[in-house]
C-alpha cells in the first residue's frame, strides 16, 4: 500500500507492507533509528513519537495508519541546533543513564508539557508511567521535566 | 591556561547530546548492505526430549534464505563456555549447546534458527518449523530438584548437584553452644530479571575475503566477548572484532556468553553475509539471564548483649538449567565472602549447593551475590533486635566493626580497605530525625496507622580484582584493567580504556581524571572504548570496577606520560629532569617559573622529534595495565521508611534515605544517579519484582506486562547524601558506586515493612512484600 507521510517535516511516499509496525517503518524505510524497541507489548514506551502533535507508541500503530500524517521523532526535536527544552532539561539534570528509553521519555514529556504546562511531581510521575526507564529511579527524570516545564513557561 | 580541577566537580555528561537527540550508537542501528534477519525458535517445554523437527515448509518460504537445527551446528560452534570454574567444590559442568540437540531443558532454549531477508518473514517461518516434543517431567524448585527420584536434567549431573561449596571460618559449633540466644529461619532471595531496557542483540558480518569477523553486540565486555567468541568459533582472536559502543543497560546480563551472539556469528561465516539479531522482550525474558534465587538456611548464635558471635548459613542456589559464563561464582565467592557484613563477626560457616532446574541460567545480576549476602544478614540482624528487644540501631553500633581496625581481616579472608560504619549510620539517622520518628510511630498507632521504620547497614565488595584472587576463585581471567592514553602532536588526547560503560557515564568522569592529571581542557580528552580494534584489552564494566580499576589505569597511564614529558621538557629546557616541575599542565624550571612550556608544547616536540636526545623515543604515549593489590569496599546505611495499610497490604513509602560512602567522588551528580537507579532496583525487589514459574517450568512473569519493572508512580524520591572514607587500594580513593543502592535497599524496605507490622505480631514475611502477602500475614495473626 503507499503511503504519504511528513517526517520531521520531509514528506515521503513509501509503498509498505499493510502489516508493517510504524516503528519498523521510520527506523528500517527511513533510517530514523533514535526511536527505540525495547518491547513487544507496548509497555515500554521507547518508541514514543508525536503523531499529529500526540505522543504515541510506534509499535503500535501500522505504518499504513500513519497515511497523511506529520510525525516528529526525537531526531527532529532540535531546530536550528537548538535542543528542546526538555532535552535540555535532561542533559541538565542527568535525566539519563544508558539513554535508551531517553527518546520515548522525551517524546511522552514533550506532548504532556504541552498539555499541562505546570506540573506537580506527581503528575509527571503518572504522565511517564508508560514510558519504562531501568537506570534512574525516574527521579532525575521528574526534575529534568520540572526544569523543561519551567523554561517553557518563562519562554512563552 | 588556567585549568580548574575537575575532580569531585558535577560536570554534565558528554554522552548525552547523541542520546538526547536520537544520535547513539546502538547495536540494532548499525545497518550494512546485504544484511539478513536471524530469529530463534524456542522451546515452550520446560523439559522434553526433541523427536523430530521438520523445517521442510520454512525453507521454502519466500525470502528464507537458511535453516538450522542443533545438529546442524554441532560442527560449526562449539558449546557455550562457563568461564568460573569454581574449585574445591566438585563442579561439574553440563555440555550446553547454543541450540539444543535432544533435549531442550528449559522454556526458551534454542531448538531451531531462521534466516531470512527481512523480520517479519524470519517470524512466519519460525511458526512454520514444526517440532515434535516428548514432554518430560521438569523441576523447578532447587530444593525439589534435590530429592531423590526428581526429574534429572543431565546424565552427568547426578541429583542435579553442579557444585557443593564450602567457606568454613572458626568454630560455629562451638559458638552455637556457647550462644545465650540462637536464631533460625528459612530465608528466601527470589528470581529476578534484569530487564535492560536495550535488548540483547548481534549484528555479525563476516568477510569472506579476509577471514574477519566484526560483531556489534550488546556487551559489557568487549573483549571477553572476543574471547569466547574465537573459542567457539575457532576463528583466531586477532580476526575478530567487537564493537559495543553504546549499550542500553546491562546490570550483568550483557556480561555472559549467550546462543544468539555465537549463532550469529557462525552462520554470518557459514552464509557469507551479514546477519543481525535483535531478541524481542519475550525472548530477552525467557533466555537472557535470571538473578538471585537463592533459598537460604540461616542459623545465628548471639549473646544476650546482642554479640554476634557467629553465622552459619546453608544455601541452595538456583542455577538454571545450564551454567552461565560466570555462574558458579555469583553464589559462592560473591555471596559467602560477605556474610559478616560491616559486623565483626568471628564465625562464618558457609555451604552453597548449586542445582540445576529447568528454568532460564541465572549468573550476575546487579549486585550478584551480594545483595543475598546483605538481605540474609540485615534481615537477621533485625529478627535479633526483635528477639532482644533492642533498637535496631543499637544491635548494629553494637556489633560494626570500630573504625580503627581498617584494614580488617574478616573471618572469610576478605580484607576491608577502610570504613566508618558508625559516620554513615549517624548521618542518616540526623536526616530521618529518629528519635523524632519513633514518637511519631508511636502516636500514628494508636490512630490504628502503621508507620514502619527500615535499616540496612551494608559493606560491600567491588572494584572486582585482583587477578591473583581471581585466580584463587578460579575465573578464568585476570581482573586488571588496561588504557592507553596518547597526546597528539596537537596536544589533544586520546585515551582509550578497558571499561566499557553502559550508561554509568566513564565518558565523562574519565575525561575529568584525565584533564586534571594532565593539566588538559576537559573537552580536548577523548574517551574510547568499546571497540577490541582500538583498545588493547579490556575486561569490561561489571562488579563496579570500573572507575576504581578502569580510572586507575588511565591515571597510571597519565603518570608514565607525565613522567616522559618532563624527561623531553628538561632537555628542551636545558636543566636537569629533577629540576622541572609540573603544574597545571605546564612544566617548567624550579624556581624561575618563567622558563618552561605547556604539555601541549612538550607533546608537539615529542612528535617533531627535532631535538630529542637519543635515549627518548619520538611520541607521546603511555599504556598500563592496573592490577590493583585489593578490592574496594564502600559501605552505608540506608534508611527507608513506610506506611503500610493492614486492610490492603499497600506499602506507601514516606522517605527513604541514603548515606553511601564511596570514597572520594570524582562526579557527585553521576554518583548520585547510580544510587537512585539502584536502590529502584533493590526497592523493586522488595515490593515489586518477581519472576515466578509455575510448577511445569512456564515463566508466567515473560513481558512486561507481567513483570513488574517499577514505573515512575511506584517509586519515592530519595535523599542521597555521603560520608568520605577514600580507599588506600587506588591513587584516587575511589570505591566504586554501581551496585550499593541494589545491595543496600531491599533489606531496608522490607525492615520497614516488617516494623510497621510489629503490632500484629509479624517478624517476618518472603520478599516480595506484594500486598496481597502482607494482607494474608496480617489476616493471619488476626484471627
Amino acid at each position: 500500500m503507499q503511503i504519504t507521510v511528513t517526517v520531521n517535516g520531509v514528506t515521503y511516499t513509501h509503498d509498505v507492507e499493510p502489516r508493517l509496525l510504524l516503528v519498523h517503518y521510520l527506523r528500517d524505510v527511513l533510517n530514523l533509528t533514535g526511536t527505540h524497541i525495547g518491547c513487544d507489548t507496548s509497555q515500554c514506551g521507547a518508541c514514543t513519537i508525536l503523531l499529529n502533535g500526540k505522543a504515541v507508541k510506534s509499535c503500535t500503530v501500522f505504518a499504513v495508519q500513519a497515511d497523511g500524517a506529520e510525525i516528529t521523532t526525537i531526531e527532529g526535536l532540535a531546530r536550528d541546533g537548538q535542543l528542546h527544552p526538555v532535552q535540555e532539561g535532561f542533559w541538565e539534570k542527568h535525566g539519563l543513564q544508558c539513554g535508551y528509553c531517553t527518546p520515548g521519555m522525551i517524546m511522552t514529556a514533550v506532548d504532556f508539557l504541552q498539555r499541562n504546562p505546570n506540573p506537580t511531581e506527581e503528575e509527571i510521575r503518572h504522565a511517564i508511567e508508560g514510558n519504562l526507564c531501568r537506570c534512574t529511579g525516574y527521579q532525575n527524570i521528574v526534575r529534568a521535566i520540572q526544569y523543561a516545564a519551567e523554561k517553557m513557561r518563562s519562554g512563552s | 591556561m588556567a585549568v580548574t580541577k575537575l575532580f569531585g566537580a558535577p560536570i554534565k555528561r558528554r554522552e548525552d547530546p547523541r542520546l538526547i537527540t536520537g544520535r547513539g550508537n546502538f547495536t540494532d542501528h548499525i545497518r550494512l548492505p546485504g544484511t539478513l534477519v536471524m530469529a530463534i525458535k524456542r522451546s515452550p517445554h520446560a523439559h522434553a526430549r526433541i523427536v523430530r523437527i521438520d523445517t521442510s515448509k520454512a525453507r521454502v518460504m519466500r525470502g528464507v534464505v537458511a535453516v538450522y537445527t542443533g545438529q546442524d551446528l554441532i560442527d560449526k560452534l562449539a558449546p557455550v563456555p562457563c568461564a568460573w570454574l569454581v574449585p574445591d567444590s566438585d563442579l561439574k559442568v553440563p555440555t550446553y549447546r547454543a541450540v539444543a540437540v535432544d533435549k531442550v531443558r528449559y522454556v526458551g532454549d534454542a531448538v531451531a534458527v531462521v534466516v531470512a531477508e527481512d523480520r517479519y518473514v524470519a517470524q512466519d517461518a519460525l511458526e512454520a518449523i514444526e517440532v515434535e516434543y516428548e514432554p518430560l517431567p521438569a523441576v523447578v524448585d532447587q530444593e525439589k530438584a534435590l530429592e531423590a527420584g526428581a526429574p534429572q536434567l543431565y546424565e552427568e549431573v547426578p541429583n542435579n548437584l553442579a557444585f557443593h561449596w564450602k567457606l568454613h571460618s572458626g568454630d560455629f559449633d562451638a559458638a552455637w553452644k556457647e550462644a545465650e540466644v540462637r536464631l533460625s529461619r528459612r530465608l528466601i532471595n527470589h528470581r529476578l530479571i534484569p530487564t535492560a531496557m536495550e535488548p540483547r542483540g548481534a549484528l555479525a558480518a563476516y568477510n569472506p575475503g579476509t577471514g574477519e569477523l566484526t560483531i556489534w553486540c550488546t556487551s559489557q565486555n568487549p573483549h571477553i566477548h572476543r574471547l569466547l567468541l574465537s573459542a567457539v568459533t575457532g576463528l583466531p582472536e586477532t580476526r575478530i572484532r567487537v564493537i559495543a559502543t553504546d549499550v542500553g543497560g546491562g546490570f550483568g546480563s550483557k556480561i555472559p556468553m549467550y546462543a544468539g551472539e555465537m549463532i550469529a556469528a557462525a552462520l554470518s561465516r557459514d552464509l557469507g553475509r551479514p546477519i543481525k539479531w535483535i531478541e524481542t522482550r519475550q525472548e530477552n525474558y525467557v533466555a537472557t539471564i535470571h538473578g538471585r534465587d537463592h533459598v537460604q538456611y540461616v542459623d545465628i548464635a548471639a549473646q544476650r548483649d546482642g554479640t554476634i558471635t557467629g553465622v552459619r548459613v546453608r544455601a541452595y542456589a538456583n542455577l538454571g538449567a545450564y551454567l552461565s559464563t560466570a555462574a558458579p561464582g555469583i553464589p559462592t565467592w560473591l555471596f559467602g565472602l560477605m556474610l559478616q557484613g560491616p559486623y565483626a563477626i568471628p564465625v562464618i560457616h558457609c555451604d552453597v549447593f548449586g542445582v540445576l532446574t529447568n528454568t532460564t541460567p541465572t549468573d550476575a545480576y546487579r549486585g550478584a551475590g551480594r545483595p543475598e549476602a546483605t538481605y540474609l544478614l540485615e534481615r537477621m540482624v533485625d529478627l535479633l533486635a526483635r528477639e532482644l528487644r533492642m533498637d535496631p540501631v543499637e544491635i548494629r553500633r553494637k556489633n560494626f566493626i570500630p573504625k580503627d581496625r581498617f584494614p580488617y581481616t574478616a573471618p572469610s579472608g576478605l580484607v576491608y580497605d577502610s570504613g566508618d560504619y558508625e559516620a554513615t549510620l549517624n548521618r542518616a539517622l540526623e536526616l530521618v530525625d529518629y528519635d523524632n520518628l519513633r514518637h511519631q510511630q508511636a502516636e500514628l498507632r494508636q490512630q490504628g496507622r502503621y508507620i514502619g521504620i527500615g535499616f540496612s547497614t551494608y559493606v560491600e565488595v567491588c572494584g572486582l580484582a585482583p587477578s591473583q584472587a581471581a585466580g584463587a576463585m578460579g575465573f578464568q581471567g585476570g581482573l586488571w584493567e588496561s588504557a592507553i592514553v596518547r597526546v597528539h602532536p596537537t596536544g589533544k588526547v586520546t585515551v582509550f580504556t578497558g571499561s566499557n560503560p553502559h550508561g554509568q557515564g566513564e565518558e565523562t568522569t574519565f575525561a575529568q581524571l584525565v584533564a586534571d592529571e594532565l593539566g588538559v581542557p576537559f573537552e580536548d580528552v577523548e574517551v574510547i572504548h568499546g571497540d577490541t580494534e582500538m583498545v588493547p584489552f579490556g575486561m569490561g564494566t561489571y562488579g563496579s570496577r570500573s572507575t576504581a580499576v578502569g580510572g586507575a589505569a588511565l591515571v597510571a597511564a597519565c603518570r608514565k606520560v607525565k613522567e616522559k614529558a618532563q624527561r623531553i621538557a628538561a632537555h628542551l629546557l636545558e636543566v636537569a629532569p629533577e629540576d622541572v616541575v609540573f603544574e597545571n599542565g605546564r612544566f617548567f624550571v624550579k624556581g624561575a617559573p618563567d622558563r618552561g612550556m605547556t604539555i601541549q608544547e612538550v607533546a608537539l616536540q615529542a612528535y617533531l622529534a627535532w631535538k630529542l636526545p637519543r635515549d627518548i623515543e619520538p611520541g607521546l604515549e603511555a599504556t598500563h595495565f592496573w592490577d590493583p593489590t585489593n578490592n574496594t569496599f564502600p559501605f552505608g546505611c540506608h534508611i527507608c521508611v513506610v506506611e503500610v495499610d493492614p486492610e490492603t497490604g499497600k506499602v506507601t513509602f514516606l522517605q527513604y534515605v541514603a548515606v553511601d560512602d564511596v570514597g572520594n567522588v570524582i562526579n557527585p551528580m553521576i554518583v548520585d544517579g547510580q544510587v537512585h537507579g539502584g536502590i529502584a532496583q533493590g526497592l523493586a525487589q522488595a515490593v515489586y519484582e518477581y519472576a515466578a514459574y509455575d510448577a511445569n517450568g512456564q515463566l508466567l512473569s515473560a513481558s512486561l506486562m507481567d513483570y513488574a519493572i517499577p514505573k515512575a508512580s511506584m517509586l519515592p524520591s530519595f535523599s542521597v547524601d555521603r560520608t568520605v572514607t577514600p580507599t588506600p587500594v587506588n591513587p584516587m580513593g575511589v570505591k566504586g558506586a554501581g551496585e550499593t543502592g541494589t545491595i543496600a535497599s531491599t533489606p531496608a524496605v522490607v525492615n520497614a515493612v516488617i516494623d510497621a507490622l510489629a503490632p500484629f505480631g509479624i517478624e517476618h514475611i518472603d520478599i516480595p512484600l506484594t500486598p496481597e502477602r502482607i494482607w494474608r500475614a496480617v489476616l493471619e495473626r488476626s484471627r
